[in-house]
């Protein structure tokens, strides 16, 4: 073990380390907004509405993330009406298509977790909703989403540690991340043993820390399901 | 078969490789997944820290990288060991080897926490009943409790190779020829990317449509003795 070489390098990881946040926050605040029209599409009763959601979900969720960069990054340029649209200077830089790769995965996940929570509202609430003379709209609004979201933060807390784990992805098109910075730093000095267990520390420590913020959440958020005389 | 400008086969043979590291894996992760759930349920301290430290890492670390630390890093490490022994020459594992180790290494990390909470899901009256019995404690765990796991776990394990499935793809970053690597190639030739990736995603979701029916079955199976409530 060389520690010079750690020491040496670990502000540059750092670097990276900084980058992966980037992708996991940006593409996890985009994907969640994106999950929630799928999410509720696909929980509907009707066949011609869940269909296309379905399809959606079944071809992220069942595809290798690399695929999908791969499909976005490279796969894309193969039309020139992509390369002639206004859109161009974004599709061809790593870092957009990293993005919207992540996105779109993340959204299928989120998607289903969503769905998940509300097949999961016993039926009871959603009739006493009506009950009451909510609308469809307002008894979502009021109270489906924000039950199905208190059931949702152990399972998206995993989504997000999955998607901080698929961002290490991004280095095989050329993005500087976490583990891009390690792999590059490596080609230069010969230490992969040394270098990669630094990064994998440092995904841990992320790891961690996303953990420890969803407990929190999950305690805050579902406070009122505790039992009383805990 | 679909010709594909000529490269319809060379995917199948990548197809035929990831699904051979994708059974291997499977095979090796198991053991280590029984492994791990052993050490965390026994009763020897040092096993639970050495179990606990193996599923935290494994689990916290990008799968991308624990293949490239294999790759890598038991190049380095072989090497530096031979040079001991003063055997000089290059010594390098195939991408194969390094992906079952590491698909292996990270399928275990989350078998074992499937295959504890199946354990702990079987009535500890039947392993006290097996040992009134007289059964020792080895002959209780594969008589009694380890056929029972196996339904017990299914599901659990069924998603994780699903999971497993897709992250072979990972091995190609470090040049196995599986189906995304011939993928590269054949864009390499013919410049048309979208028509071979999507290519490789739809057979990759054949694959997880076959292996679904295929864990459908096992499940079917394994319930038979059971009645439906």
């Amino acid at each position: 073990m060389d520690f010079d070489v750690i020491i040496q390098y670990f502000p540059r990881l750092l670097e990276g380390a900084w980058t992966t946040i980037q992708l996991v926050v940006v593409s996890g605040i985009i994907g969640s907004l994106m999950a929630v029209p799928i999410g509720l599409a696909r929980h509907s009763d009707k066949l011609w509405i869940k269909a296309l959601p379905y399809a959606y979900i079944f071809f992220f969720r069942g595809t290798p993330l690399l695929v999908q960069i791969f499909l976005v990054y490279y796969g894309l340029s193969q039309f020139d009406s992509v390369k002639e649209s206004i859109l161009w200077p974004y599709l061809r830089e790593p870092y957009w298509c990293a993005i919207i790769a992540f996105c779109l995965n993340t959204s299928a996940y989120t998607a289903e977790i969503l769905r998940g929570a509300l097949g999961a509202i016993p039926k009871g609430e959603v009739e006493a909703s009506k009950v009451l003379g909510m609308g469809k709209a307002l008894m979502y609004r009021r109270i489906l989403l924000p039950r199905a979201f208190g059931m949702i933060v152990p399972a998206y807390g995993n989504e997000i540690i999955l998607m901080l784990k698929g961002s290490a992805l991004a280095s095989t098109i050329t993005i500087l991340d976490l583990t891009g910075m390690a792999r590059t730093i490596i080609a230069r000095t010969y230490t992969p043993i040394e270098i990669f267990l630094s990064a994998g520390l440092i995904y841990l420590a992320m790891s961690m820390l996303v953990i420890w913020v969803f407990r929190f959440i999950e305690r805050r958020h579902n406070e009122y399901l505790k039992p009383i005389d805990s | 078969m679909i010709d594909l400008r000529g490269f319809g086969p060379q995917l199948w043979e990548g197809t035929l490789m990831t699904l051979e590291l994708a059974m291997v894996s499977l095979l090796v992760g198991l053991v280590f997944g029984l492994l791990g759930a052993s050490a965390k349920l026994s009763g020897s301290q040092l096993a639970r820290l050495i179990a606990n430290t193996y599923t935290t890492v494994l689990r916290g670390i990008p799968e991308l990288l624990t293949v490239l630390i294999i790759y890598f890093g038991a190049t380095t490490v072989l090497m530096s060991t031979a040079s001991l022994f003063g055997y000089e020459e290059y010594i390098e594992i195939s991408p194969f080897i390094a992906g079952v180790i590491a698909l292996s290494l990270a399928f275990g990390a989350y078998a074992t926490e499937v295959f504890r909470g199946a354990i702990i899901a079987i009535p500890k009256g039947q392993s006290e009943a097996g040992m009134v019995l007289g059964m020792g404690r080895f002959r209780v765990f594969f008589r009694l409790i380890l056929p029972q796991v196996w339904r017990l776990a299914l599901p659990g394990l069924g998603n994780l190779f699903l999971v497993l499935l897709k992250d072979t793809a990972l091995v190609s970053v470090v040049g196995l020829e599986d189906i995304m690597r011939k993928s590269t190639v054949a864009v390499g030739f013919t410049k048309e990317p979208f028509l071979f990736y999507m290519t490789a995603a739809f057979i990759y979701l054949t694959l997880t449509i076959i292996s679904m029916v295929g864990i459908h079955y096992l499940e079917k199976r394994a319930n038979r003795g059971l009645v439906r409530s």
